[in-house]
């Protein structure tokens, strides 16, 4: 199964008109996006434009924040993070293209709170695929699947933005 | 002690991987490369105000310094500390060897502490590689600089340096100027530019000052300044290594200035866009002078910045190397 680029603008949309709710809802008028490097800071910049926002997202490599670093190894090509702003008291809203066990979201928090003490934080992912391994789950996703164990699901991009079902290589 | 260069199966894993850092000899282009891209990452983090990271935490690194270096140990504690690690400074000349102990046995009880890294600074050349050849695994050794030899992280730091202010390597001409013969970072600097493909490598010094082998290094060799810095497109000034001068190869530091000495009217022979480096520390108003080691075409304080980068990409992958499990 794969998703198209009209599949994924869908999503997006109703992930943006979504945000756009809920961020009302709990009173926040005041936010930054902050993208998970390679497919979060796709997503992200997708919810920017959606949204109207002028301010760039952020964008956060989490590769020195890895459990699995002695395991794997560090990525070179690690993407510096940029966070255009100060994370000081501001309502964060992270964004990744596929949440599984979480522990990319307890990397990019941790990471988060080295750059200072953000007022909240709300997870957004485009893809919820179960197989939780922390504690962790989003406020709003795209759309959950139920995986076979050995398949898992990718985002290209950035530009088309598609995403295709594939086979588990490794642990992510 | 051998002064045989290392060969790539005691610095690399099965893999590839890195696992101990002594020298640039035998290292693959793309090995070099990757040290570099690594680095770039771990710029940035000395930006932000927290400017740790955790990858190491919960390992020892300790610096083995055989003969006092306070600049490259309080870089290699910096490095250590910003990627979460502990730190442990060994300060050999004034330690348990001048008791009688062997260096062997030395290594023993620091192993037996559990630790993961080894940062070796020592006079004798070979001394980091005699050492990594005998530490049980799981523990890598980074040369700090062995005598005549090598002090390859110095080196990966010019050329980050380099490859930030001109993009790469290809096509360029670096001189490298001054007392090459008791460098330990020129051999470095000679090796690591030729792999990673710099068009020529030039030695600019005094026949006293180059060793027998410089030409088989694959550097051109010029004894007068001028000819030497034409075009150049950078200028690595080398200090004068006044403590190392056991005889007289030099007039005087005055003659040496006379002939050799950097400064803004001779780098005008060099490429109107070359940049100045200087490993520190600097001899002014021997080996370069004040106003260009402060003046815009230097990158001076630059490669210090970058060397923290730099040494904490080589130590996150030797010691993920170590545990990748391939020794």
């Amino acid at each position: 199964m794969n998703w198209t680029e009209d599949d994924i603008r869908q999503l997006l949309d109703r992930l943006a008109e979504e945000l756009r709710q809920q961020l009302h809802d709990r009173g926040i008028r005041d936010y930054e996006l902050v993208g998970i490097y390679a497919g979060g800071a796709w997503v992200a910049e997708a919810l920017r434009e959606r949204l109207g926002r002028t301010r760039e997202a952020g964008m956060l490599d989490i590769s020195f924040y890895r459990d699995d670093f002695s395991r794997h190894g560090l990525n070179p090509r690690v993407k510096p993070t940029r966070l255009p702003f100060d994370v000081d008291g501001r309502h964060l809203v992270l964004v990744d293209d596929v949440l599984m066990s979480g522990r990319t979201i307890r990397a990019a928090m941790n990471e988060l709170f080295d750059y200072g003490r953000p007022e909240s934080i709300q997870l957004v992912v485009l893809f919820d695929v179960g197989r939780r391994e922390l504690p962790i789950r989003p406020d709003l996703c795209g759309e959950i699947l139920a995986l076979e164990p050995h398949k898992r699901v990718e985002l290209h991009g950035p530009s088309p933005l598609w995403a295709e079902l594939m086979e588990q290589t490794r642990q992510g | 002690m051998t002064t045989e260069p290392p060969s790539s199966e005691v610095q690399l894993t099965p893999g590839g991987r890195l696992r101990h850092f002594l020298a640039i000899e035998n290292l693959p282009r793309s090995l070099l490369t990757e040290i570099l891209d690594t680095a770039a990452g771990f710029v940035s983090v000395g930006d932000r105000s927290v400017k740790n990271v955790p990858l190491l935490r919960g390992k020892t690194s300790v610096n083995l310094f055989f003969e006092p270096s306070t600049r490259t140990r309080t870089t290699f504690e910096l490095a250590a500390k910003r990627l979460s690690a502990d730190v442990l400074n060994m300060d050999i000349a004034h330690s348990a060897t001048s008791k009688g102990e062997s260096l062997l046995d030395m290594l023993r009880n620091l192993e037996a502490m559990a630790s993961d890294l080894f940062v070796v600074r020592h006079a004798d050349s070979g001394a980091a590689h005699f050492i990594a050849r005998h530490v049980t695994p799981n523990v890598a050794i980074i040369n700090a600089g062995d005598g005549r030899h090598a002090h390859p992280t110095q080196a990966m730091l010019d050329m980050y340096t380099i490859r930030h202010y001109k993009g790469g390597f290809e096509g360029l001409t670096v001189a490298i100027v001054g007392d090459v013969l008791h460098s330990r970072v020129a051999r470095s600097q000679i090796n690591a530019l030729l792999t990673l493909g710099a068009e020529e490598v030039r030695v600019i010094a005094p026949r006293t000052l180059l060793p027998a082998d410089v030409e088989a290094l694959g550097a051109r060799v010029f004894t007068e300044l001028e000819p030497g810095l034409r075009d150049a497109d950078v200028v690595m000034a080398l200090r004068l290594q006044r403590e190392r001068m056991q005889s007289a190869l030099l007039p005087s530091e005055g003659e040496f200035y006379r002939l050799y000495g950097l400064n803004e009217d001779r780098l005008r022979h060099a490429h109107p866009q070359a940049i100045v480096m200087h490993p520190g520390p600097m001899n002014r108003g021997v080996e370069i002078d004040s106003g260009l080691a402060d003046g815009e075409r230097s990158v001076i304080l630059h490669q210090v910045t970058f060397g923290i980068a730099v040494r904490m990409a080589v130590m996150s992958m030797c010691v993920s190397g170590q545990e990748s499990g391939e020794v």
